[in-house]
């Protein structure tokens, strides 16, 4: 059944932007250019295409002009492309008679000469005038989503969400590296500008966690696989051996006691080494899940199969296990919140401050610890060699807006220092000096706060600090650390001797961000940080749909922030979910039967298992639902039996055809 | 021992240890000597290009550094060693900027051709520290020595252009590869925290007392930490380390009077070298301890 040769009337639309386009294109050439090519109805320029009358334009083309074409020069797809496509089937016409020419991101915004980007445009509209030709009417399917969350990472961002949704009645996979949730917030002392104790805030939520109906916790896991698409995810969740078992263990702590080791004399982590702590350990008494761990690399049995496992007959619940090995789990989800937070910056690279080399020498994690009730000091300032500090050096921008380390600002340095300069004062009673080189207090009640220490007698020191050393001018000096910097202020070098030296470190990616990115196919800032879809718009969206961003691995922000963003980040899974289903895009492949010669090249390497083969008709089959649309089999299809919507050949061949036909 | 070492290396001395850092090339000469390694001396060899030229006329440097790394290249094969800092910086400035900027290169190339030189290829530049760290090594070392050293503990001072802007020779800010050969050959060193810190250049004859206040300050810690001698890898380190102990005494009241050696100077030594072809009587401040350090003629009870 053939049917009868339509005839093809394109309509063109080419946008200003502003001057966001039209200030580097001569809109007009284009449209006049793509006016006088074959098939063209309609060719206007508008100021703004994606405006209501500009939509409207398009409408009323198609009903006056009978127009069975669409084709706007404007911006990325990224942003309008959906627009363009509802506007088209506004006027009655398949939305995918359409196609969208990027003449701003790639076009105007990274040329210089008007004429050379004005051809350029043109070039572009020419191979979309010949590709939209052979577009066909498609429909995009609907397919349910999964009404569960998996939230990555139990800093107070991941806990904040997986709350959010599991009041929501979802279903929420709280997924934790480290043996407990509570993440660098749980490390705190108190929290600025309020000074509200962190554990006091924080706690309660890490129990409400552990406590939910609607929440699976597994801390000491990592997602190491994650397939499928929005609404649709398939995950693999690897649950690291603990070898104490999560369902047994009461966190009595007796095992504890019992190990062989009778000195705890390994660093405690979450005590940034300051504490220490045994093989078997539970990190710190709010721990959540509050269930013992033990270290595989230090513990004698683990490690050598030779030790009495004291600990083992300590447990009258049979909780240890040594014969626990890692763990998969299979998931299905809908949505993804990543919220695997950030790395405090390595003070050993800015060798100036000296950290590692003096032991007086301090980041500030470490004063969390020290200025904490419950840390390794109880609270009391005292230094590593004993002694009592009765001066304090803290330094504001230790691996932040600096070009040998990290050049962006990590947000929250500046508070948090002030914070421990009163802290510290108060603890200590010691003399502070605060070194800065710019006082950033943005937030609500932050500038407030900054006046308040002003009062309090802090020191402040306008300039970067060189250097911290111990080489010895005056006798005065003797014995101490010497905080060499230019006060900018007074327009002098000063050298001022301190006992203790604190290093506001900066916010900065986690090593393996790379890795957690590709993972789940999402983007990195230069500086390493996943990216948001849209800065302004859509800060807690990604590139890929159904995943979503909350907290510091955005970017540095305070707990504030970082709650509000998890809230959001939340509520968009949340809008997910609970629109019931997700439409994807056709740009799926399929096989043409009477072509297929049934060779089953193609069944291998699809990366998403969507083609299969149908024995009794000899032939391949793919999966429409699995088909991402990635075009490998396309490609390898030895007969050219596989073809892929909105990449047909026709259609990539008439486009190259197009832009290269006035070169 | 590395093939580098088997083959030997290019020599560049630059102005200083022909004049106030010979006891820096003498010494040099001797070590690599005892060691069995061939030094040959750049053919008509010029001025480096630092000095002053650096800072006033930068083409005028790149030129005179690119004429001796053309006259390397064409003894191909080997590393070319440059033992002054100064040296060894604006060779490595010159190459870098050459290959990165356009604009050098071809006023480089101009140069060559009125001079109907080559360009200079990829000569590897190398700093004696790094040779002896890595070519070398401390085993090595370690097998040959002959004497202990008897002058006690040793401040390293580095400088800062063996370190900076280019790393290749140690950390930038905290090198550790001169004190790790000593300590290796059974020296103690002091935890110096300014040995990377200026020695004061060139202000210790134009601003003299800017100059000598730096130095002051570099003494006046090694000698707090316990140092009996500083041992430097850059001749004007050493000069200006050496030269104005009487003044900063006299300005300072503390009274300074602490030898000023060559690394050469000292592995040389304790690998059985002779005092005069080591160049020891070149020293001006702390003669009289290098006298009582350096007993060439009871050397059998100071054998290992």
């Amino acid at each position: 059944m053939s049917k009868p040769v339509e005839e093809i009337r394109i309509g063109v639309y080419v946008c200003h932007c502003g001057t966001n386009i039209a200030g580097m294109v001569d809109v007009k050439n284009v449209a006049d250019f793509a006016s006088r090519l074959p098939g063209v109805t309609v060719s206007r320029e508008y100021k703004y295409m994606c405006s209501d009358p500009g939509q409207e334009l398009i409408r009323q083309d198609i009903k006056e002009h009978r127009l069975n074409r669409i084709v706007v020069a404007s911006c990325s797809p990224l942003l309008h492309e959906e627009t363009f496509r509802a506007a088209t089937a506004k006027g009655g016409l398949n939305p995918f008679f359409f196609h969208l020419v990027n003449i701003r991101e790639h076009d105007s915004w990274v040329h210089e000469n008007r004429q050379d980007a004005t051809a350029k445009a043109n070039a572009l509209v020419h191979a979309a005038v010949e590709r939209v030709r052979s577009h066909k009417a498609l429909t995009k399917k609907q397919v349910p989503v999964n009404p569960a969350v998996l939230v990555v990472g139990g800093g107070i961002a991941g806990i904040h969400a997986a709350l959010t949704l599991a009041n929501a009645g979802k279903k929420v996979y709280l997924v934790e590296r480290e043996p407990t949730i509570g993440g660098h917030m749980a490390k705190f002392d108190k929290t600025f500008p309020t000074l509200d104790c962190a554990a006091c805030i924080l706690t309660p939520k890490m129990s409400s966690v552990k406590s939910h109906k609607n929440i699976t916790l597994w801390s000491y896991s990592e997602v190491s696989r994650i397939e499928g698409y929005v609404g649709n995810f398939e995950v693999t969740v690897r649950r690291q051996p603990r070898y104490v078992r999560e369902d047994l263990c009461v966190g009595c702590m007796e095992c504890i006691d019992a190990c062989v080791f009778k000195e705890a004399k390994f660093p405690n982590e979450f005590d940034e080494g300051l504490g220490k702590r045994k093989p078997i350990y539970v990190p710190f008494p709010q721990a959540t899940p509050k269930v013992a761990v033990i270290d595989p690399d230090r513990c004698l049995n683990v490690k050598t199969g030779k030790c009495k496992k004291s600990c083992v007959a300590s447990c009258d619940r049979g909780a240890i296990d040594f014969t626990q090995k890692p763990e998969d789990r299979q998931i299905k989800v809908g949505a993804v919140v990543v919220a695997t937070g950030f790395k405090a910056f390595d003070a050993k690279r800015s060798p100036q401050y000296g950290y590692g080399v003096y032991p007086n020498v301090y980041t500030s994690l470490e004063v969390e610890r020290l200025v904490n009730a419950s840390g390794p000091t109880s609270g009391e300032v005292v230094l590593r060699d004993g002694r009592h500090p009765k001066t304090v050096g803290i330094i504001h921008c230790v691996g932040s807006r600096e070009e040998h380390t990290n050049r962006w600002c990590s947000r929250v340095c500046c508070m948090y220092s002030l914070k421990l300069a009163h802290l510290v004062k108060e603890h200590s009673g010691a003399e502070v000096f605060n070194f800065y080189i710019d006082m950033r207090t943005p937030g609500k009640s932050f500038e407030e706060f900054y006046q308040k220490l002003l009062k309090e007698g802090v020191h402040f020191v306008r300039g970067k600090v060189a250097e911290v050393n111990d080489w010895v001018l005056d006798p005065s000096e003797q014995g101490k650390l010497v905080i060499r910097v230019e006060d900018t202020l007074l327009g002098t070098v000063r050298r001022i001797p301190v006992d203790m030296v604190v290093l506001g470190v900066g916010l900065e990616p986690h090593a393996d961000a790379q890795e957690v990115r590709r993972l789940f196919n999402i983007s990195c800032g230069t500086e390493g940080f996943f990216l948001e879809r849209h800065p302004k718009l859509a800060p807690v969206n990604t590139f890929t749909d159904g995943i979503f961003l909350a907290g510091c691995c955005q970017g540095p922000k305070d707990i504030p922030d970082t709650v509000a963003q998890a809230g959001a980040a939340a509520a968009e899974a949340l809008a997910l979910i609970d629109s019931g289903h997700v439409e994807l895009e056709p740009n799926t492949a399929y096989i043409v039967e009477e072509e297929c010669s049934g060779c089953k090249s193609c069944v291998p390497l699809c990366p998403y298992k969507a083609i299969s083969y149908v024995e009794d008709k000899k032939k391949a089959v793919i999966n429409e639902a699995l088909c991402k649309g990635c075009g490998t089999c396309v490609g390898a299809c030895p007969s050219s039996s596989i073809k892929q919507n909105l990449f047909e050949d026709e259609q990539v061949f008439s486009e190259i055809r197009g832009v290269l036909a006035d070169v | 021992m590395s093939n580098e070492s088997e083959k030997g290396y290019l020599y560049f001395p630059g102005c200083s240890l022909k004049s106030t850092g010979r006891a820096y090339e003498e010494s040099l000469l001797e070590l690599f000597r005892l060691l069995d390694i061939p030094l040959q001396e750049l053919d008509d060899w010029n001025c480096c290009g630092a000095t002053s030229y650096m800072g006033i006329d930068e083409e005028a440097a790149f030129v005179l550094g690119a004429r001796n790394l053309s006259i390397a290249c064409q003894t191909p094969g080997r590393d070319l060693m440059a033992p002054c800092s100064a040296c060894y910086m604006v060779l490595r400035k010159t190459q870098d900027y050459t290959s990165k900027y356009p604009q050098v290169r071809r006023e480089v190339e101009a140069a060559m051709k009125r001079a109907d030189l080559p360009m200079p290829g990829q000569v590897k530049i190398r700093h004696p520290l790094e040779i002896l760290y890595h070519d070398v090594g401390a085993e090595r070392l370690k097998n040959l020595k002959k004497r202990n050293w008897l002058g006690g503990t040793i401040a390293c001072y580095y400088g800062c252009q063996a370190v900076r802007p280019y790393s290749d020779v140690d950390d930038a800010y905290n090198p550790v590869k001169m004190d790790e050969l000593l300590r290796a050959m059974g020296v103690q060193t002091i935890d110096y925290c300014l040995k990377t810190k200026c020695c004061a250049g060139v202000l210790t004859g134009t601003v003299p007392p800017v100059g000598r206040r730096v130095n002051y300050i570099l003494l006046k810690e090694a000698v707090r930490k316990g140092a009996q001698a500083v041992v430097t890898i850059c001749p004007l380190c050493q000069i200006n380390l050496d030269a104005y102990q009487k003044e900063i005494s006299a300005e300072s009241g503390e009274r300074f009077d602490i030898p000023i050696l060559y690394l050469p100077q000292v592995l040389g030594w304790m690998l059985g070298g002779r005092k005069k072809e080591l160049a020891f009587h070149r020293c001006i401040a702390g003669r009289r301890y290098l006298n009582e350090w350096l007993r060439e003629t009871k050397e059998e009870e100071a054998y290992v």
